[in-house]
């Protein structure tokens, strides 16, 4: 069994031979990785490869049937997306990572808001704090907007992206999973998203980027790992392959 | 997307921060433009207009000192129940069992005194009920992902008949000497204007807005309603943040039905029926969403205000109280009428890029 091989000693997330079942359905057949930090990887397959299967296990959402997950080298359980967050594993899901009803900064401190006291772990807001801090993030990712006040309802897609990403980096978060972050954008915005993929790259952020679009992929990363029927059937860096190549092995 | 800013310009709201050039600069227009996207602004308007209208109609009776005392000795009953529907509605969900616990509440305390229990001891074992029957509520919703609408609707079947049942058919009889009923509803203030039951009403429901305005908690609770997966996907515990809304739901109820039984000084097992859709009814005027995430506290305070003045407004203008409910159907839908339009006016207002 290959499962107990210690990983890289680079690697900030390893899996080791992941199994997941759904009802019947065999949806991840033994899957390892290797994931060195700050490295961008594509992540890419059909509908129904494992993509979200191995993506939702990262981000806490489900847990293995069998395998381990390393972060940093150790063996960890991810049992909640609150867990993965602790870890430095942050999500951004094509829709929901912001709730449109709220204020931009309000949404950049969802669940983490910092407080001037608390009682129990209810406390009072530091409204100061998070308007500033979320005016900084946000022009930390090169993204424009009017005021932290704005509702996130009143964004465009790609400026929604931005603000998630802006929100994951505030957070010191060392993996950034997309899922699907370019999906139902317009040229533009894709472009602006696939520029916020390419500053995680320089300030050394890992991300695992998922996408449909083999451009947006080869766009921004530096590996692409190709998934077919809850198997990994491509890892190859970038360079030494071809959009051409992951079609024909999908 | 338009020009660019430079990345040192200040983003500030109300200040009236340099705008971008392409838009209109004036901090007015801002201001406006927030104004018109407050939920609670079309029931305001409306209360101004209304208030008006009563006072020129009842030749200035309206506002006089003995009918406000009247109007404001009925309020804090309906407007607690609208505090608590509203947030519950902020999170994204409904309570209609609340004009059952209403009744249950002060029953199940008179009840108790009359087995001997002192009044406090029978008020917070009252409260205790109210906190389990929202807890009841919140996590058969959640366990069994039934809609909210159904369990409570479940539940206001169960505590009215819980109500009747423990009353033994009669009416308890409350014994004065035993209850501080002054602490409650006793009149206070410069000419006995208000009762205590006002500022009660009125501490209780700034303690709620501010929960939900200025703590964490608050902002779980327009999370977990405004949009649920993403409430859950940054590790919101959103089950406990609703089952600790259908309690502070059920809780303040059951605080209003006592007020109004210690106001009455009878337990009677036939209050608050329909006091369910009064409430809705004020949370929905004072613009909190029916789809949950959207509204305020004031609001809802608000929406019950407008029933209150329309049904008293109605008494003083000679008008056949049978329109009562009509004039609330009919404020309720030019409320929420009114207020989509005015919030699609408020977005469709460009102030920056």
């Amino acid at each position: 069994m290959d499962g107990t091989l210690p990983p890289p000693a680079d690697a900030i997330i390893a899996v080791r031979n992941l199994h997941k079942w759904y009802s019947g359905v065999h949806a991840l057949k033994g899957v390892s990785l290797d994931i060195p930090r700050g490295q961008a990887l594509g992540l890419v397959g059909d509908n129904g490869a494992g993509k979200s299967t191995l993506i939702s296990i990262l981000s806490g959402l489900h847990q293995p049937d069998e395998g381990e997950v390393l972060v940093e080298g150790r063996p960890v359980s991810i049992r909640s997306p609150r867990a993965a967050m602790e870890l430095g594993i942050e999500t951004i899901y094509q829709y929901n990572s912001m709730v449109p009803t709220m204020s931009i900064a309000r949404n950049l401190f969802i669940g983490r808001e910092p407080l001037k006291w608390s009682f129990g772990g209810i406390g009072w807001l530091d409204e100061r704090r998070m308007r500033a801090e979320s005016v900084r993030a946000i022009a930390d990712v090169d993204l424009h907007l009017r005021s932290p006040d704005a509702l996130v309802g009143e964004l465009s897609g790609g400026q929604r992206q931005g603000v998630a990403i802006a929100r994951a980096m505030h957070f010191k978060s060392k993996v950034m999973i997309l899922d699907e972050p370019t999906n139902h954008l317009s040229v533009k915005e894709t472009e602006k998203v696939i520029g916020f993929v390419r500053g995680l790259r320089d300030q050394g952020i890992t991300a695992i980027f998922i996408s449909h679009n083999m451009h947006h992929v080869f766009a921004c990363c530096d590996r692409i790992v190709a998934m077919a029927l809850g198997q990994v059937v491509l890892d190859r860096p970038v360079s030494r392959t071809s959009i051409e190549e992951v079609h024909a092995v999908l | 997307m338009a020009a660019r800013r430079v990345p040192a310009a200040p983003v500030n709201s109300a200040a009236g921060a340099p705008a971008t050039p392409s838009a209109p600069r004036s901090p007015g227009r801002r201001l406006l433009k927030l104004a018109l996207q407050k939920p609670e602004l079309m029931a305001v308007l409306l209360l101004v207009i209304l208030v008006a209208a009563f006072q020129i109609r009842s030749d200035g009776v309206f506002l006089s000192a003995a009918n406000l005392r009247g109007m404001l000795g009925l309020l804090p009953e309906v407007a607690l129940v609208a505090v608590g529907v509203t947030l519950l509605m902020i999170c994204g969900e409904f309570d209609l069992s609340v004009g059952s616990v209403f009744a249950l509440m002060p029953m199940t305390m008179a009840v108790l005194m009359v087995g001997g229990w002192p009044f406090w001891f029978a008020m917070g074992a009252g409260l205790l009920v109210c906190l389990l029957i929202g807890f009841i509520n919140g996590w058969v919703t959640i366990a069994f992902n039934i809609p909210s609408f159904i369990t409570t609707l479940g539940m206001l079947f169960m505590a009215r008949s819980l109500t009747v049942v423990i009353s033994g058919g009669f009416p308890p009889r409350l014994d004065p000497s035993a209850i501080p009923a002054w602490l409650f509803v006793g009149y206070v203030g410069p000419g006995s204007l208000v009762r205590a039951s006002l500022l009660w009403f009125l501490g209780i429901a700034v303690l709620v807005a501010l929960l939900l305005g200025r703590t964490n908690f608050g902002n779980w609770v327009r999370a977990t309603g405004g949009f649920l997966p993403a409430a859950q996907a940054m590790g919101i515990p959103t089950a406990r943040v609703k089952i600790a809304c259908f309690m502070l739901c059920s809780l303040l109820a059951g605080f209003a039905g006592m007020l109004q039984v210690l106001r009455l000084g009878s337990p009677l097992p036939s209050i608050g029926v329909g006091m369910e859709l009064q409430a809705v009814a004020a949370a929905v005027i004072g613009g909190t969403s029916l789809f949950g995430g959207v509204g305020s506290i004031l609001g809802g305070v608000i929406g019950a205000l407008l029933i209150r003045v329309i049904d008293n407004g109605m008494v003083l203008s000679r008008v056949d109280s049978n329109w009562f409910q009509f004039a609330v159907g009919g404020l309720l839908i030019l409320a929420v009428v009114g207020n989509a339009w005015l919030r699609r006016r408020g977005r469709a207002m460009k102030v920056e890029t």
